[in-house]
């Protein structure tokens, strides 16, 4: 009886075998890649930079869809909201802290 | 009027809205995420600072560093054809699945501990310089979250040999180690970036 309403409740937002393997190949692709661009010295180290960063953050994404099965369905819609807060606060987490330590730095004659 | 239009609206919301413990569970792993948050940016800011130590470029293994990643990427594959067969009610293959990824996951933390062995040895131990500080906070952080991810597995695992059927409480725990295992490996997406390749470049 409860079987049948998990199997019914998870039903939509579970993942499937095909999307696992989709989500696993792009995974694979994406962080040998960021290996090769690292390995390969054949860019700037800002360019080196800026690569991997666009790497992680796509590699991010799969995986958020692929593997942690976020969606815009009403059914995480909560889920979307924390996760946008969370985001944001990170960012000026981080951001600010590298932003303030750098003035710190500049102005103390530290570097 | 307004409160009324809300209660009705949150009510034809509900059916559509996950359980409310895996929502809790999603709401911790955020934190968690605002940990790993605090950790990256002391380690972004501390970067640089080696006090005349060994920089990342000199200490870090290009090749561990991708069988590290390949043993943690591909458990996260094979938990999840663990949560597929979770759905289909097989519980000795949800097993299967469950023991391979503590396989993996036990390999990543003996690489790890080797790693960090290895440089303790060499004396570039967390007290070394502000670098390895920030450095071994961050990434043993990481570490202690996959080693308390492999308990956790053994637990689900003798509690699934208990049972005739895969009801929705256990469901749920399955779903929320789901989603812890899987954040584990952003997580580790992020370190393999910023610890690890940018010390490289």
């Amino acid at each position: 009886m409860s079987n049948d309403h998990s199997a019914a409740h998870g039903g939509s937002s579970h993942g499937s075998a095909t999307s696992y393997i989709i989500g696993f190949v792009l995974a694979v692709i994406l962080t040998a890649a960021a290996f090769f661009v690292v390995m390969g010295h054949s860019l700037s180290p800002s360019a080196t930079l800026t690569a991997i960063t666009v790497l992680a953050a796509v590699q991010v994404v799969v995986h958020l869809i692929f593997f942690l099965h976020m969606n815009t369905t009403s059914e995480h819609a909560w889920d979307n909201k924390v996760f946008l807060f969370t985001l944001g606060f990170v960012m000026i987490l981080i951001v600010g802290t590298l932003f303030i330590m750098d003035n710190t730095a500049a102005h103390m004659m530290s570097r | 009027m307004a409160h009324d239009t809300t209660l009705s609206d949150a009510h034809a919301e509900h059916e559509h809205h996950e359980l409310p413990t895996v929502f809790g569970f999603w709401v911790y792993l955020m934190t968690d995420c605002i940990i790993f948050g605090s950790l990256f940016a002391v380690f972004a800011v501390l970067r640089n600072q080696f006090a005349g130590g060994p920089t990342g470029k000199e200490l870090f293994e290009i090749s561990g560093l991708a069988l590290e990643t390949a043993l943690l990427l591909i458990s996260s594959i094979t938990y999840g054809f663990g949560m597929i067969a979770a759905h289909k009610g097989q519980i000795k293959s949800v097993q299967m699945w469950l023991a391979v990824t503590f396989l993996l996951g036990l390999g990543f933390v003996f690489l790890e501990v080797k790693e960090f062995a290895h440089m303790i040895a060499d004396g570039a131990g967390p007290d070394r310089s502000a670098f390895l500080s920030a450095f071994f906070t961050l990434v043993s952080t990481h570490g202690l979250h996959v080693s308390c991810g492999l308990v956790w597995i053994i637990v689900m695992i003798i509690q699934l040999s208990g049972v005739s059927a895969i009801n929705e409480r256990m469901m749920n725990k399955l779903t929320m180690l789901s989603l812890f295992w899987h954040f584990l490996d952003i997580v580790w997406i992020c370190v393999f970036t910023y610890v690890y390749l940018a010390s490289m470049i």
